[in-house]
């Protein structure tokens, strides 16, 4: 019994996270525009994710701790957006719609063009850490679908055909 | 030829280079809100809207001078009032909030200054989707070069009135959408909607008045005050009683599918017909989605209404954001209701338990009837739904939204529901 136990010492320490002095200024120039600094909340990932790829777990406290809200408020507000990551993506990460206009002009097609290419379904990263793949709802370009994201850009019209092209673009 | 007299909302707009501050105040623009803020009072700007009949383009039509008549205003009003405009246009099927803010950002600009001197606030947001990234480019720099001509800032043209404007962007999900969630979004919490009452107007963000007004309505409130509100209810050309140009679109598979500023009240057939140039070769339109996923089915039947609120409604429906989807006959309906559920179920908030839980059945059993694998009672298990999450169950109108598309479809064809009941033996393989 005690044996299979699991000791706290055995698990991997999170990793030591240090705000970037430019993030935390950032963050902090960002708190100025609201009436409570929670309201940065959101940017503030944003500002970590932009640097790091990724929201890692020590972040959290840290942006709590310059926000002057808890750690876990940060969590919350985290795992509830989409677009914040919580665990480590690719370099580029794309974002296809699956949302009703698109599907009905080629979504399907898109989406197992993209499997087929980068041998992964949707929500992993390719092995060789280029790219994440990830659903995504209406992205307001609904006459020229099937549509998709990668990183910031926007990309219309896309068919099986242009996936190889496109890809390229990413290194 | 557009002109401000027929299309005020897009005469302006130019995608590939929108105009900076000069080239916009060479073409009218800023002259609104030099109108208001030097010959009208606040309260003069909120009549004209009222006037007019300027009602939400947002989706659910509620008259805009209404909603602003609940702000409490005048020296006992608080000092601290918001103006917001839902800029998180995620609406599935729904593409003219972003051609606005590309195409003319000072239009967005002017309009959350005309709007926040009639509610005398203090601050404006514009609560931007995360994902409209040159939108938000655009906006940002209008915002100061707006603010280097005087027109933001401290004591405006001179009024005594000082007033501050930003972009805020969001960070994905739907329900940002809706405006108390929306609320929440922004004050950098998770976007669960809030109990109603107390409403906005009266305690908003951080319990401050609060009006939260979608962009295409905000963009009409410079024209009205410049032309006043008669001009605004002869824009409809008496196609219907509600006033003003609508952006209508058609998406699907239609030949010229787009997004265009016409009459409000034109027609679905017009709209896909003459706009878009009809259905793609060998397609037929099976039945379409009035404006947006959160709205029920109708058929080509009713191609000919009116698109405006209260015609679309009486045909067991809502104009929503008046941007069409059509569905050609070689869909599955099953499938298109299957994408609709798995959409509002990821969307869910997970706040209130029956759409948290609802949504995720619904979909689960359409995905079993989509693969032919469902069972006898399946569709009477749906049409439960449809009236468990209805309206009035569930905390906001997310879920309610939901079963719209679900319950026409399951109205209109039924048959093809059925089919996809799988013979006894026929599960027993699977």
């Amino acid at each position: 019994m005690s044996e299979a136990a699991i000791k706290l010492a055995d698990l991997p320490a999170a990793r030591p996270f240090m705000l970037h002095p430019d993030d935390r200024a950032a963050i902090e120039h960002e708190t100025h525009h609201y009436e409570d600094p929670r309201a940065a909340s959101i940017e503030a990932l944003k500002i970590v994710q932009h640097r790091h790829g990724w929201v890692p777990d020590g972040a959290l406290a840290a942006i709590g701790e310059v926000l002057g809200i808890p750690a876990s408020d940060v969590e919350g507000v985290a795992t509830f957006y989409n677009l914040i990551f919580r665990r480590p993506v690719g370099r580029h990460v794309i974002k296809v719609c699956d949302s009703v206009s698109c599907f009905l002009t080629g979504y399907d097609e898109v989406k197992q063009a993209f499997q087929a290419r980068l041998g992964i379904g949707l929500g992993h990263t390719t092995p060789d850490n280029r790219f994440t793949l990830l659903p995504i709802c209406c992205l307001g370009a609904c006459d020229k679908g099937p549509v998709l994201m990668i990183d910031e850009d926007t990309h219309v019209n896309v068919q099986p055909d242009h996936i190889n092209e496109l890809l390229e673009q990413y290194k | 030829m557009m002109s401000a007299d027929t299309h005020p909302l897009t005469y302006r707009v130019n995608l590939a280079q929108p105009l900076d501050l000069k080239g916009y105040e060479a073409q009218e623009g800023y002259a609104a809100l030099r109108k208001a803020l030097k010959e009208m009072q606040p309260g003069d700007v909120t009549k004209v809207v009222k006037d007019a009949n300027l009602r939400g383009r947002g989706g659910a039509g509620f008259p805009t001078g209404v909603k602003w008549g609940l702000v409490p205003m005048g020296a006992d009003a608080p000092k601290q009032k918001y103006l917001v405009c839902n800029a998180d246009e995620m609406e599935p099927g729904t593409f003219k909030d972003r051609l606005l803010m590309e195409g003319a950002p000072h239009q967005m600009v002017e309009a959350m200054i005309v709007a926040a001197w009639a509610l005398q606030a203090s601050r404006g947001y514009i609560f931007l989707r995360g994902e409209y990234v040159v939108a938000a480019e655009r906006l940002n720099r209008a915002i100061a070069e707006a603010k280097a001509a005087g027109y933001l800032g401290a004591d405006i043209l001179g009024t005594g009135w000082s007033y501050e404007l930003f972009v805020h962007t969001g960070a994905g999900r739907y329900i940002c959408g809706e405006e108390t969630a929306l609320l929440n979004s922004l004050e950098g919490r998770r976007a669960n909607p809030r109990a109603k009452p107390p409403f906005p107007q009266i305690a908003g963000l951080w319990g401050k008045p609060t009006v939260v007004n979608n962009v295409e309505t905000l963009c009409n409130v410079p024209h009205i005050v410049l032309r006043g509100g008669t001009w605004f209810q002869g824009l409809s050309q008496g196609k219907s009683k509600d006033a003003g140009t609508k952006l209508y679109g058609v998406s699907g598979r239609a030949r010229r599918t787009g997004c265009w500023e016409l009459p409000f009240g034109t027609s679905a057939r017009e709209l896909l017909e003459v706009h878009a140039g009809g259905m793609k070769d060998g397609l037929k339109l099976k039945c379409w989605l009035p404006g947006g996923a959160s709205t029920d089915f109708l058929m080509p039947e009713h191609l000919d209404l009116a698109m405006d609120f209260d015609t679309i409604a009486k045909a067991g429906s809502r104009m929503g954001t008046g941007l069409i989807t059509v569905v050609d006959d070689k869909q599955n309906i099953v499938s298109v209701v299957r994408n609709l559920e798995e959409f509002f179920a990821r969307e869910s908030c997970g706040w209130c338990t029956p759409c948290r839980d609802g949504l995720p059945w619904t979909e689960k059993v359409l995905a079993a009837l989509e693969q032919g694998q469902g069972r006898p009672g399946d569709l009477e298990v749906l049409e439960q739904l449809t009236r468990f999450l209805g309206p009035g169950k569930t905390f906001c109108a997310h879920a309610p939204g939901a079963m719209e598309p679900l319950q026409s479809a399951l109205k209109y064809f039924r048959a093809e529901f059925e089919a996809c009941i799988a013979k006894p033996d026929a599960r027993v393989a699977a």
